[in-house]
C-alpha cells in the first residue's frame, strides 16, 4: 500500500428515515478544519434508504463532494451492508482521512471497517488535529477512565480513523451559497444474500431525560452523599427549571438513572448554564462538560480540578449553600413571574 | 451450545493514579479487575447455558496474572478458561488483539465448536468497543453489538433474536449462528457466586497458550508490530486559567452567584416566561 495515494478527509453522515444525525454535521466542521490544513477535498459518505435528496444539504457544512449509496438494502443500519458499502467506497476512492460518530451504529461501523481495510482506528476522540509537517492525523481522546489525555497515531496505514463524541464538536454556521457535487456508487448486495434481519424497531417512549438539549443542568457528584444531598440539588435544579445530571460515582451508587450520567462514559453537554456540585472534576466528567457556555462549580476542596474548568468556583459545603441559593432564586424568580419578559 | 466469552482483565480505572512526573500511568496504583462489561458477558453465557446446555468457555490475552480475571468468570459459572499469553502479544492495539483472539478462538471452534461469542460492550481501560466487532469481522460471522437483550435463541434452525440498543430506542434484530454479540450491564444482574463455583475458581488453573500453541499465525500480524496505531503523546488533562472564585460569607456568596446567573444568560426570564 502506498499511503500517498490516499487524500481527502471523509465524514461519516449517519441517517435514519432520512433525517441526518447533528453529529455528521459537527463532524463536517471539524473535517472542514483539517481538509484546508492539508488542501484537500472534505467529503460525506451518506448511506440509506431515498437518501439521495438530503446529499446536496451537506455542502452548506462544509462538504466538497457526497458519496452516496442508495439502495433499499441500506434502510437500516446493519453491520454486514454498511461495511461492504464503505469498505468499497475506502478501496475505490482511498481517503486519507475518514471520521465517523460515537454513536452506537457509528462505533460498530468504524470497528468492522477498520478491520475489513486493515487500519487504525482511535474510538472516543475529544480533539482532531494535523501535523503537517509529517502530514499525519493527530487524534486524541481520554484514556484510562480520563485519568488522562493521549495522542493516538496511525502511521503506516491509511485511511486514519476516529470515532468522534456527538456534541463534542460544533455543528457548523450553513452556507447553502457552497455547491459541491456527488458521486453516486452501486452496492451489489441483495436482501436474500444477506444475514441479519431487522424485525422490529423500537423508539423509547420520550427519554426521561436529554441531556444533550438542555439549557441548564445542574450535576450532582459524590460530594453530596445519598438520596438527602441528592433531593437538595434536584430542588435547586427543579426551581432553575434545569435538569439532573450526575457524575459516575453517584450513578454507580444507584442514586439516579445513568441517563443523567455527564462524561466520557455518559452524555456530552453544551448547555448554557451547568452547575456542578460536588464533583471533583476527573477528566471522564469533565469532557463531557468543558464545552458549556458558562460553569459555575461549588465544592468543598479549594484544591478540586473541577475549578480548572469552571468559570466561577465557589469553595463551600454543599450542604450550606446550596438551600440557601434555591431559597434566594425562589424568591427572585417570584418577582420575575410578575414583572415577566415581554 | 457452546458459547465463548472473552475477556479482559483491567487495571480499575477509578483508582488509577497518574505519575505528574512522567505523565503516565501508575498501574501498580490499582488493583486489576475483570472488565465489569465481561462479568455481563459471562453471566448472559451461563443463563443461556442453563437454558440451552452446552458449555461457556472463556478466553482472554494478557499476563500470567490475568488468570485472576478468569477466576472470577469460573465464580460466576464458566465452565472452561484460556489465557493466551506471550511476549509477540504486548503492545497490541485493538487490530492485532482482534488478530489474536481470532486465532485463538479459531482454535478452540475446531477442537470443540462454537455457536456463540459474547464481548463486553467494552473494556473500562481503553473504552473502544472495537475488539468484539474485529473478531466478528475476522470470523465472518455478523456482530450484534451493544446488546440489551437475548430474546430467544433457537437451536434447532440455529437462529437468533436480540434486542440492539439504538440512539432512539432499540431494534430486535434476528441473525443466524454462530454470530457475536457485545452487551450492555443492563442485559442482566451478575448474580453472586454460588460456593462450589468459587471453590472451584479458587483452585482453578487456565490453559495457558503462547504463540506456538496457536495455528498459522502470521506473526506481524501480533502486538506492537502489528498494531498500526500508536500512542503519540500522553498528557494530564488541560488546565485552563481557572475559574474566577467566588469569596465571602455565604449569604455574600449567594448573592455574587444570583448576579452572575442573571447576567450570562436570561435564565431567569426563561423561567418566568414558562410559568406565564
Amino acid at each position: 500500500m502506498s499511503i500517498e495515494e490516499y487524500k481527502d478527509v471523509w465524514v461519516f453522515i449517519e441517517q435514519r428515515e432520512g433525517e441526518i444525525f447533528d453529529v455528521g454535521l459537527e463532524l463536517l466542521g471539524a473535517g472542514r478544519e483539517l481538509a484546508d490544513k492539508l488542501e484537500v477535498n472534505l467529503c460525506g459518505v451518506l448511506l440509506g434508504n431515498n437518501v439521495k435528496n438530503s446529499a446536496e444539504d451537506l455542502y452548506a457544512y462544509g462538504a466538497d463532494i457526497v458519496y452516496v449509496i442508495d439502495d433499499p438494502v441500506l434502510e437500516n443500519y446493519r453491520t454486514e451492508t454498511y461495511m461492504k458499502a464503505v469498505g468499497d467506497l475506502v478501496r475505490k476512492y482511498k481517503p486519507e482521512i475518514f471520521i465517523y460518530g460515537a454513536t452506537s451504529n457509528g462505533k460498530d461501523l468504524a470497528s468492522a471497517v477498520a478491520t475489513e481495510v486493515m487500519t487504525g482506528l482511535t474510538a472516543d476522540t475529544t480533539m482532531l488535529d494535523i501535523n503537517l509537517e509529517k502530514r499525519l492525523f493527530e487524534a486524541s481522546r481520554p484514556a484510562f477512565g480520563g485519568n488522562i489525555m493521549a495522542t493516538i497515531l496511525c502511521k503506516k496505514h491509511r485511511p486514519q480513523m476516529a470515532t468522534v463524541r456527538p456534541k463534542v464538536m460544533k455543528k457548523p454556521e450553513a452556507d447553502f451559497s457552497r455547491t459541491g457535487k456527488i458521486i453516486e456508487e452501486g452496492l451489489g448486495l441483495k436482501e436474500e444474500d444477506l444475514q441479519t434481519k431487522i424485525i422490529d424497531i423500537v423508539k423509547s417512549a420520550k427519554k426521561s431525560v436529554n441531556l444533550e438539549e438542555s439549557d441548564i443542568i445542574v450535576t450532582a457528584g459524590k460530594g453530596i452523599k445519598d438520596e438527602k444531598g441528592m433531593a437538595m440539588v434536584k430542588e435547586l435544579a427543579d426551581t432553575l427549571n434545569a435538569d439532573l445530571g450526575a457524575s459516575r460515582d453517584v450513578v454507580e451508587a444507584g442514586l439516579i438513572g445513568h441517563a443523567h450520567q455527564v462524561g466520557q462514559t455518559g452524555v456530552t453537554v453544551t448547555p448554557k448554564l451547568y452547575i456542578v456540585i460536588g464533583v471533583s472534576g476527573a477528566v471522564q466528567h469533565t469532557v463531557g462538560m468543558q464545552n458549556s457556555d458558562v460553569i459555575i462549580a461549588i465544592n468543598n476542596d479549594p484544591e478540586a480540578a473541577i475549578f480548572n474548568v469552571a468559570h466561577y468556583g465557589i469553595v463551600a459545603d454543599a450542604f450550606e449553600i446550596v438551600p440557601k441559593l434555591t431559597a434566594e432564586l425562589k424568591k427572585a424568580l417570584d418577582k420575575e413571574g410578575v414583572t415577566t419578559n415581554g | 451450545m457452546n458459547i465463548l466469552v472473552s475477556i479482559k482483565q483491567v487495571p480499575d480505572t477509578k483508582v488509577i493514579k497518574v505519575n505528574p512526573k512522567t505523565n503516565t500511568l501508575d498501574r501498580s496504583s490499582a488493583p486489576a479487575i475483570l472488565n465489569p462489561y465481561d462479568a455481563h458477558a459471562v453471566q448472559e453465557a451461563v443463563r443461556l447455558k442453563q437454558k440451552h446446555g452446552g458449555k461457556v468457555i472463556v478466553l482472554s490475552m494478557g499476563p500470567p496474572q490475568a488468570a485472576n480475571a478468569i477466576r472470577k468468570c469460573v465464580e460466576i459459572g464458566a465452565d472452561e478458561g484460556y489465557l493466551i499469553s506471550d511476549k509477540k502479544f504486548a503492545g497490541a492495539d485493538t487490530l492485532a488483539t482482534s488478530y489474536a483472539l481470532y486465532k485463538a478462538i479459531e482454535k478452540l471452534e475446531k477442537e470443540q465448536g462454537i455457536d456463540l461469542v459474547l464481548c463486553g460492550k467494552h473494556a473500562i481501560d481503553g473504552d473502544t468497543g472495537q475488539v468484539g466487532p474485529g473478531i466478528a469481522r475476522r470470523m465472518g460471522m455478523p456482530p450484534l453489538t451493544n446488546v440489551i437483550n437475548v430474546e430467544s435463541v433457537d437451536t434447532d434452525n440455529k437462529l437468533i433474536r436480540v434486542h440492539r440498543k439504538i440512539e432512539e430506542g432499540h431494534e430486535v434484530i434476528e441473525s443466524p449462528l454462530p454470530c457475536l454479540l457485545t452487551v450492555e450491564k443492563t442485559i442482566n444482574e451478575v448474580e453472586y457466586a454460588p460456593l462450589p463455583n468459587m471453590l472451584r475458581a479458587a483452585r482453578y488453573e487456565p490453559y495457558v497458550w503462547s504463540v506456538d500453541d496457536l495455528e498459522d499465525v502470521d506473526i506481524k500480524q501480533l502486538g506492537l508490530k502489528g498494531s498500526p496505531t500508536i500512542v503519540g503523546t500522553m498528557w494530564p488533562p488541560e488546565k485552563s486559567s481557572g475559574a474566577e472564585m467566588i469569596e465571602g460569607s455565604t449569604d455574600e456568596q449567594v448573592s455574587r452567584l444570583l448576579e452572575v446567573m442573571n447576567d450570562t444568560q436570561e435564565l431567569l426570564a426563561v423561567k418566568g416566561g414558562d410559568g406565564a
